[in-house]
């Protein structure tokens, strides 16, 4: 292995980058597993699609729903700052530096907002 | 064994012509899951509640059904290529690395299989 991960400084921009693999990785078998569950049990009919929403709505299950949450905005957003990078653009070291702190702070900040708002809704 | 860098043996030889085709894809459907996603918990949203009569009437129609079609196809492509380059990048050893990737395909395509079943069951009957 070289040592590509070991000689450089950690920056934001790399903490976007592993992170953009594991969100994306987990998206792929939580956020799949919950999407196909969903989906199927809605199919099943009436009281399979309540056990679903049961089981959903299981105070721990929160726990997974934010996680998802999170995964996903943080993987959007670093989704569409590579789309920005892949036309060449942002690479200057200050610009650069700013999107990758934008993208974790933004996903952290969508995350709150949306849960603010559902969490809101439900108990207001 | 001739004493090569595995870059030295491919050198010349030109791409495998399949590369950048699957990076393209992947871009494509990044765009096209964001979008699709976005109009899936927008309508999600809209609706007046979770139960069952109602999300199962809001999937059944047209409408709703062939943009969540579109979602399963676009959303298991793109995961499944993007499982493949992680599996790509940090499983080195050969056997293992096939295995994963053809476990990857397997198990995505029979969770795409299962939803888009359970999408045509909703959208065209049959449902309890």
């Amino acid at each position: 292995m070289s040592p590509h991960l070991t000689i450089w400084k950690w920056g934001p921009h790399m903490a976007v980058s592993i992170l953009s693999r594991i969100t994306g990785v987990g998206l792929a078998l939580v956020g799949m597993a919950m999407f196909t569950w969903w989906l199927a049990a809605l199919a099943s009919g009436p009281v399979a699609y309540q056990t679903f929403l049961d089981w959903a709505g299981w105070p721990w299950m929160l726990v997974v729903w934010i996680g998802l949450t999170w995964a996903a905005f943080q993987h959007t957003l670093s989704g569409l700052r590579h789309l920005v990078l892949d036309i060449g653009a942002g690479y200057e070291l200050k610009r650069n530096k700013f999107w990758a702190i934008m993208v974790l702070a933004g996903a952290l900040a969508l995350t709150g907002l949306v849960w603010a708002l559902i969490l809101f809704r439900n108990f207001a | 064994m001739k004493m090569e860098t595995p870059l030295g043996r491919v050198r010349g030889l030109g791409s495998a012509r399949s590369g950048a085709l699957h990076w393209w894809h992947e871009r494509l459907t990044s765009i096209s899951t964001l979008l699709l996603l976005v109009w899936f918990f927008v309508s999600l949203l809209r609706l007046p509640d979770f139960q069952y009569q109602t999300v199962a009437a809001w999937l059944g129609a047209p409408l709703a059904a062939v943009p969540m079609l579109l979602l399963i196809v676009s959303v298991f492509w793109h995961l499944t290529m993007g499982l493949r380059v992680v599996v790509e990048d940090y499983v080195h050893e050969e056997g293992g690395k096939l295995f994963w990737l053809v476990a990857i395909n397997f198990l995505s395509l029979f969770a795409a299989g299962l939803c888009v079943f359970a999408m045509l069951r909703i959208a065209l009957g049959g449902a309890a």
